[in-house]
């Protein structure tokens, strides 16, 4: 993303130019707009004449409209925002106050204007601004008959295919269709390997896989590359890695960026650090559970008695269109941050904070225990915060 | 893309006519008569429904996500029959229309408290005539109710039946149930649920076998539309005069600690039983020298792959069986290590015995069942998954010269430890041998240094002692694929276990969370066709004009007439085990049910309860801990066929892993 002005007051009201430059600042995007602000762009409309005889006409135009968000919509998939609102400034072509559907498009501008700009959209400018954030991974998680490819890049985690292959069991004197059918499973991983991972911009590829599935897939790989002269692995074979995981499952994805030899290639990209530091708060949650607390009413009461040394808070709950409810979450990271905790927001495109949302998406590692907090329970706020983010997350 | 063309003499109009629909940058400016309210009336927005949500949890903190009582349980009960449907029976059109008007009539003096089914079914019995159908239904109901109380001390009261409700709340299945009949106008009736038998604990055994067969044929020729020996058949007969002269079956599965030497004492015993012949030994023996491996020649015979052989270890379960003087014994060699445990849960699911290989050499015993050695986590698991009776065998007792001394050493420790696990001691054998050497596996001990002080039965007579366990044959049909797998003939093999029921030729059965439904074209027991298989089998079916996408490994093929439900959440009583971080609300984990491996989510912590008591200890817990026990929501990504414990054991158990580390097993109490 390319910050092109930012004008924001004292009062914290302003407008910022962004220019989304990939995909992922689509994500950004998503993320910074919320219902209520207003955004400029560039669109096409199909506009419609009518003549002085009653003909009418209709052309298409390209036309900067500024419109007033109404509801938003992101694909995950296609990485594609759009912004459903009204329009605000009338031009020759559109009325004051007519629908239309601003589709967020790469390399051309936006101007975001928001009533109020609080320190976790602006952060988020500056962090969807760094280049050095940029870092892409694929991974391969797979197991006899089941595997994902995935794409991770800073603050998203795409699972680009998932292929699912029966494979028969082994059998008494017929072992030809056991591998069989995992030849043919192996052909279909790389295949999708070959469609979908960019080699350009991705450093390394992960192969994950219990057993010796992952083995036996690289050798295959690149037998296969050797034979059918697939230029484009064995140019980048030194950019393959292989590691353990328990399963194909998308979510030993988590295993696979806490392996030690992954965490020294990736150097300590967001989404490895998202998955330890949610696994040093389970560890803290095991050996001293006076210690570690989730749920919005827990850390609300820990962060006033300012206990809270690191909160995790996934980025769900700051995209959701209460702007009190928003202010209140905002308020609870400026408080924390001011008493010298530290806060880590998760992308809840990440396999770690998919967990972390639906665990009621806010958690806290305290600096000293507090039991009493356990035994104020027996209500249901909890439940109520996790519904929301259970609502929330897709 | 348009930048591309020539758009100075382009018809626009033509060229973004379809475009538009397409991609829709605005939707409505086609129109710009119709104004933004009314638009909005005829779009779909999303966010519309979302927010209204978060709107609403927001706004009413005070209420509660549900109440934790019986209305619940009512309710549960009432989804659960939604799940299956109800069909009017074909009649020709008088008779349709005397059938509906003694309906109406009977309804009109019962009132909704029963069920359309029933009173179609009493009416057609009595052909229509008022005063007999009103005294069977209200005889019948009298004695329900007075029927009802005893089992009320059971785990769960099935409710009574509940209205008739029109429609049927389509949460429990996503997935309609399959057309039988196009010109049926009332499907998705509330029927009553198939009896609960009396006693769901104990295996079907117990329901009286005339009550059972009774039942059933009365539901059968209103449900789906199936042969009359199928809704009729006495599946305690038909085994009897099947199976009467054979010997019984029994499967039993391997297990122990990698290289405890599984593979290696199933190769022996089926040398030595005569299973191998002596030219497949041969070979494998000298391919094995070739490789430097000789130690491997009896693995091979049950390590089949190359990649096994190579790294000779087992990766998959294998299978084969050998006969004794009373059974037949299918042999299920599990893999040790720990990456393959998933092929060791979809082996044990389908075993009735085990046998715990355990290494007794130095060090090597102690690696296996200290932490992290599969010998415990393998007792465990085969013990979650209802495996009561164990042979444990003391291996490889010849690298350690035979010692006595060594060997009530290990036992002492097995011992111990197997009855925590929930063993009971006069299930649980111990018996030395070595596999390599074949000491002590089909003949008595001849080593001195062995008979100097052992004289107990050796592994053929261990494996000959294990008692059959009760087959549930009287219940309904349940088969849980564990292969998919090109077959001789035609089209594709399905095996996998009988778990409940009877199968036959030509029945038609519905397969997996689909709910597509099949006729069985041919049956294979061990590629010899049969007739008719029945629960506890190990079998393969043929179903043609099955879509080979709507099978996988870990379906259920179930009987049409008392279909098993299909959900993607539900309420399971969980044992959890060591676990290194607890276990929370939103905790990610796989669920492996029959062999089924699926990804689910821990999505609420309902209760944590007292191991033995069953008393709740706490509600909403924050976390679970080691050792803790607790009713937990468990809800998955695609729907799954899934049974309560009460009603069907074998199909009630699940195993929760997160890791490659096996962390709570659990029994399925309350379906959605």
């Amino acid at each position: 993303m390319k910050l092109l002005g930012k004008y924001v007051d004292k009062g914290m009201q302003g407008n910022v130019t962004l220019m989304p430059e990939e995909s992922e600042d689509m994500w950004h995007a998503f993320n910074l707009i919320s219902e209520g602000d207003s955004v400029r762009s560039t669109t096409i409309r199909k506009v419609q004449n009518e003549t002085a005889t009653g003909s009418s006409t209709s052309s298409r135009v390209r036309t900067t409209l500024t419109i007033a968000v109404e509801s938003i919509d992101f694909d995950t998939q296609a990485c594609v925002l759009r912004l459903k609102g009204r329009n605000i400034e009338e031009n020759q072509y559109v009325k004051m106050g007519a629908y239309h559907t601003l589709d967020l498009e790469l390399n051309r501008k936006f101007e975001l204007r928001k009533p109020e700009w609080d320190t976790i959209a602006l952060e988020r400018i500056e962090m969807a601004c760094d280049p050095t954030q940029s870092a892409d991974v694929a991974a391969v998680v797979m197991q006899e008959g089941l595997a994902h490819v995935c794409l991770i890049t800073a603050s998203m985690t795409l699972v680009r295919s998932k292929i699912e292959v029966s494979i028969p069991r082994k059998r008494k004197g017929s072992v030809q269709q056991h591998e069989k059918g995992l030849a043919k499973f192996y052909e279909q991983v790389m295949q999708s390997i070959l469609r979908h991972v960019n080699f350009d911009v991705v450093k390394c590829v992960l192969i994950a896989s219990p057993g010796f599935v992952r083995d036996q897939f690289y050798d295959y790989m690149f037998q296969q590359a050797v034979k059918m002269d697939y230029k484009l692995l064995l140019d980048n074979k030194s950019k393959f890695m292989l590691v353990h995981a328990s399963s194909g499952f998308k979510h030993s994805l988590k295993e696979v960026l806490q392996d030690p030899a992954v965490l020294a290639k990736m150097s300590d990209t967001k989404a490895a650090g998202e998955v330890k530091a949610l696994e040093q708060f389970y560890m803290m949650l095991q050996c001293e559970p006076a210690k570690a607390f989730y749920g919005k009413k827990h850390v609300l009461q820990a962060a006033e008695s300012q206990a809270i040394e690191t909160l995790l808070i996934s980025d769900n709950l700051f995209r959701c269109q209460d702007v009190n409810l928003r202010k209140e979450y905002v308020n609870l990271v400026e408080s924390v941050r001011d008493a010298g905790g530290e806060v880590k927001i998760f992308s809840s495109m990440h396999i770690s904070g998919e967990q972390l949302a639906q665990l009621t998406g806010i958690a806290a590692l305290l600096r000293f225990p507090m039991p009493e907090l356990e035994d104020s329970d027996d209500d249901d706020d909890e439940d109520g915060a996790a519904g929301g983010a259970a609502s929330d997350s897709d | 893309m348009s930048r591309h063309r020539i758009v100075r003499t382009m018809d626009y109009n033509d060229e973004y006519d379809g475009y538009d629909d397409i991609y829709g940058h605005s939707v409505e400016d086609d129109h710009l008569s119709i104004s933004p309210t009314d638009a909005q009336q005829w779009l779909y927005d999303r966010a519309r429904g979302q927010q209204s949500i978060s709107a609403f949890i927001s706004k009413n903190k005070d209420i509660q996500e549900e109440e934790d009582d019986e209305d619940e349980e009512a309710a549960f009960e009432k989804a659960r029959r939604d799940s299956e449907s109800f069909q009017m029976p074909q009649l020709d059109e008088i008779e349709q229309a005397k059938l509906s008007s003694c309906v109406d009539e009977v309804r009109s003096v019962v009132g909704d408290a029963v069920s359309e089914r029933r009173i179609v079914e009493t009416s057609m019995k009595f052909d229509y005539d008022m005063q007999k159908i009103l005294d069977e239904i209200l005889n019948e109901e009298t004695a329900k109710k007075s029927s009802a109380k005893p089992a009320a001390s059971r785990i769960k009261v099935p409710a009574a039946p509940a209205p008739v409700l029109p429609k049927s709340t389509s949460k429990t299945a996503p997935t309609p149930p399959p057309k039988i009949s196009l010109k049926e106008p009332r499907r998705g009736f509330e029927i009553p649920s198939p009896k609960v038998p009396s006693s769901p604990s104990v295996s079907g055994r117990n329901t009286p076998v005339d009550i059972g067969g009774d039942d059933i044929s009365r539901s059968s020729a209103t449900l789906f539309k199936v042969s009359k020996e199928q809704a009729l058949r006495n599946a305690r007969q038909l085994y009897e005069k099947e199976r009467a002269d054979q010997k019984s079956h029994i499967h039993m599965i391997v297990i122990g600690h990698v290289d405890a030497g599984k593979s290696t004492l199933m190769g022996h015993l089926l040398y030595d039983t005569g299973n191998v012949s002596q030219r497949v030994m041969h070979k494998h023996e000298q391919e094995s020298k070739k490789l430097g491996k000789q130690s491997f020649m009896y693995a091979w015979v049950l390590d089949e792959t190359g990649e096994e052989r190579a790294r000779g270890i087992t990766m998959d379960v294998g299978q084969s069986r050998i006969e004794t003087k009373t059974k037949i014994v299918t042999l299920l060699d599990a893999p040790g290590h720990k990456d393959f445990i998933p092929n060791m849960i979809s082996g044990a699911t389908q075993a009735d015995v085990a046998l715990l290989v355990v290494d007794a050499t130095r060090g090597e015993f102690e690696s296996g069942f200290e932490l992290g050695g599969q010998t415990r986590e393998h007792a465990i698991l085969v013990r979650s998954l209802g495996v009561n009776q164990l042979g444990v065998i003391i291996n490889k007792l010849d690298t350690v010269g035979w010692s006595q001394e060594r060997f009530t050493e290990i036992v002492t420790k097995l011992k111990s430890f197997l009855k925590q696990a929930g063993f009971k001691e006069s299930d649980v054998s111990f018996t030395p041998c070595s596999g390599l050497t074949g000491e002590n596996l089909t003949k008595k001990a001849q080593e001195p240094a062995l008979t100097s002080w052992y004289n107990g039965p050796h592994l053929l007579d261990v494996i000959e002692k294990f008692k059959i366990p009760e087959r549930a044959i009287d219940r309904p049909l349940r088969m849980s694929v564990s292969d998919i797998y090109k077959g001789t003939g035609s089209g594709f093999c399905i095996s996998g276990r009988v778990e409940t029921g009877v199968l036959c030729l030509n029945d038609k059965v519905l397969v997996g969370a689909s709910r597509e439904q099949a006729q069985v074209k041919s049956l294979a027991m061990n590629d010899f066709p049969q007739t008719s298989v029945f629960a506890g089998d190990q079998v393969s079916v043929t179903l043609p004009a099955l879509d080979i996408n709507n099978v996988a490994v870990g379906c259920i093929i179930c009987d049409p007439q008392t279909p098993i439900p299909v959900t993607t959440r539900f309420q399971a009583r969980i044992i959890v085990f060591n676990v290194k971080v607890p276990i929370t609300m939103g905790f990610p984990v796989l669920l492996h049910h029959q062999s089924l491996i699926e990804p689910a989510v821990v999505s609420k912590l309902t209760a944590s309860i007292h191991k033995s008591t069953g008393e709740v200890v706490k509600k909403k817990p924050r976390c679970l801990g080691n050792n803790s026990c607790a009713l937990v929501e468990l809800e998955t990504s695609r729907p799954i066929c899934i049974e309560r414990y009460a009603d069907f054991k074998e199909l009630g158990r699940v195993m929760l892993r997160v890791a490659g580390v096996t962390i709570a097993a659990g029994m399925v109490t309350k379906i959605r």
